[in-house]
């Protein structure tokens, strides 16, 4: 911005003659051009794939294209409809703020609290490498193990066991009955919370400057958990930040662990999600219009609740 | 307390409490890391083993033969599984590459050149951190299928090179990069593209090592992007193949054996690249 402002003044201060103009212009050219080859790769991918299609997303969620005709501008028919008839995505949206609401804050905290541990543990390496190595697998290769464990007969090991010590005497339909579905859904996905975010948590505490401990302990701060809140917390924000923006795009995310364990559709939309129901209108019903509209509403979920966390842990003016 | 000479004539003290939080630890370190060896164990175990009752956790007579099942039975239908390997191979390799080159000279532009309007591609980059890839999917398709793309690598190639959190995290660690050591060489007269390749990049291994593993795991991963744009069999790549062999009888050893395949790559290329990426997430905070 100050390369802008200089050549504002430069400008401000010769006389507006196209001579002065052009020198304006070749200067400016010689200062940026460099950076703009530099950018040029993925400023050009970036608006295609990201910034344009955000923009489409949001101009198609107001027409009724099918891929097929012409589209018409429908007004905010498509979102009328997304919120006042569609059932299935009234269950999609409850579903996923479910999801959301349960995994999203306990995968983060227990991804900090367990860096937190593992910073004052020996053998950190190989206890970040277990913790980590979930959320790097894939979700589909894994619901083979899920659907053994939690596998509907007498023969899923959750089933033996809990048979075995006498909890239950009839097998429990883990992923076919709808009151389960979601529950090992958000099992599943505790099971691989500990990813990105945990990581930064890691990194950031091993280097954390040991002085403010030290100055903490002449202020008095006692105990490890006074350490925590009043040094180390404050001093993590960007890191915490960081964390937390991933947390909520994920937990909304949710879809191909719920598909591969409750199968698309799941029994009675037990485990239906926003995307889920996005990848239906759009890939199998090619309805891009409706689609449109629910991929916008992805998008001021993640994004609304983005900047409020943004506005709390911000460590901008520090 | 019990006091234990450690080696290097150290002294651990080791407390009920300490005991305690190793004890808890390891038992979390069990239920993240039981599923995977879960994964181990029943990629080598023979048929009647897969199918035993009362369930049995570990293998008495390990087999490589659900190995072989996959190549050879899955090999006699129209797509080998050897195919999907490949696919994924390539479609990973090449994404990996080219998102750590463009994004880093990106990151590179923005923090070094400065030009004007790029505190405006920063700002993009940060609210694109704000949404999750799905949103973007349906345009992207239709850009796809325009470009007469579907069912083609470049489907799965394109849309994922130019990822925020990639030039992002290359933002965060270019900054840490001393000015004066480039002014230096542009005194000595190198080119602004050779301080890059020869000067920049080679300093900043372990940030774009950890842009290797991050790409590498989430393309590997990635269900979706296949899912949308690949219509035949032989374009699919290893997850959304995984889906297709079905769960049979028949078939159940070489699932088991698939999803080993699946799993392993990137559980030992991060425990390769591990302390190059714990150095550099500690630059990935935002100030928001």
């Amino acid at each position: 911005m100050s390369n802008n402002a200089k050549t504002a003044a430069l400008s401000a201060g010769n006389k507006e003659t196209t001579v002065a103009r052009k020198a304006n212009l070749r200067r400016f050219w010689h200062k940026n051009w460099m950076g703009y080859a530099f950018m040029a790769p993925f400023v050009i991918l970036f608006t295609i794939f990201i910034v344009a299609p955000v923009i489409t997303a949001i101009g198609l969620s107001f027409t009724d294209y099918n891929m097929m005709q012409t589209p018409h501008f429908v007004g905010f028919n498509n979102y009328k409809l997304l919120f006042l008839d569609d059932d299935v995505f009234k269950t999609a949206l409850s579903n996923t703020v479910k999801f959301a609401v349960i995994t999203g804050p306990t995968g983060y905290l227990l991804s900090f609290f367990a860096a937190w541990v593992i910073n004052q543990l020996k053998f950190k390496r190989a206890f970040a490498l277990a913790f980590y190595a979930p959320s790097i697998t894939s979700g589909v290769a894994m619901t083979n193990v899920w659907l053994v464990l939690f596998s509907s007969d007498r023969k899923g090991y959750l089933n033996y066991f809990l048979m075995k010590i006498g909890l239950i005497d009839q097998p429990i339909l883990w992923n076919t009955d709808p009151k389960y579905i979601m529950s090992i859904v958000m099992f599943i996905q505790l099971w691989m919370s500990m990813g990105t975010g945990f990581l930064v948590f890691l990194a950031g505490l091993q280097n954390m400057d040991r002085s403010i401990y030290e100055a903490g302990a002449i202020d008095g701060v006692k105990s490890k958990f006074q350490e925590l809140f009043y040094l180390t917390l404050p001093a993590m924000k960007p890191q915490l930040l960081f964390g937390a923006i991933n947390t909520i795009t994920s937990a909304f995310a949710v879809f191909d662990i719920a598909a591969a364990v409750a199968g698309m559709p799941s029994p009675n939309y037990s485990a239906h999600t926003i995307v889920a129901h996005l990848y239906d209108y759009a890939f199998i019903r090619f309805q891009m219009g409706y689609a449109s509209a629910i991929a916008v509403v992805l998008f001021l979920i993640t994004f609304i609740l983005g900047r409020i966390v943004m506005k709390t842990l911000s460590s901008r003016d520090e | 307390m019990l006091k234990i000479k450690w080696f290097k004539g150290q002294w651990i003290h080791i407390t009920f409490s300490k005991v305690l939080l190793y004890l808890v630890m390891l038992l979390l370190v069990a239920f993240t890391a039981l599923p995977l060896v879960f994964v181990v164990v029943t990629a080598f175990k023979p048929l009647d083993e897969l199918f035993l009752f009362p369930p049995r956790f570990y293998v008495t007579h390990p087999t490589t033969k659900n190995f072989s099942d996959l190549v050879v039975t899955l090999g006699s239908s129209t797509v080998p599984f050897t195919r999907y390997i490949f696919n994924s191979i390539l479609v990973t390799l090449v994404v990996v590459v080219l998102t750590v080159i463009v994004c880093s000279l990106a990151a590179y532009a923005l923090v070094k050149f400065k030009p004007v309007g790029g505190n405006v591609l920063f700002n993009l980059i940060l609210v694109a951190l704000m949404f999750s890839p799905h949103v973007t999917k349906i345009p992207s398709y239709l850009i796809i299928n325009k470009l007469g793309l579907v069912n083609t690598y470049w489907a799965l190639i394109l849309p994922g090179i130019a990822v925020a959190y990639n030039c992002f995290l290359m933002r965060q660690f270019i900054q840490q990069y001393p000015d004066e050591l480039i002014e230096a060489a542009r005194m000595d007269g190198a080119g602004e593209f050779k301080i890059f390749v020869k000067m920049v990049m080679p300093a900043l291994a372990p940030a774009w090592s950890t842009l290797v593993v991050f790409s590498f795991v989430s393309n590997w991963n990635d269900y979706f992007s296949p899912l949308i744009y690949i219509t035949s069999q032989a374009m699919k790549t290893l997850p959304l193949a995984l889906k297709t062999i079905g769960s049979g009888i028949g078939r159940a050893g070489a699932t088991n054996a698939a999803a080993f395949l699946t799993t392993l790559p990137v559980v030992i290329i991060f425990t390769i690249m591990q302390g190059r990426v714990m150095e550099t997430m500690t630059y990935s905070g935002i100030k928001g």
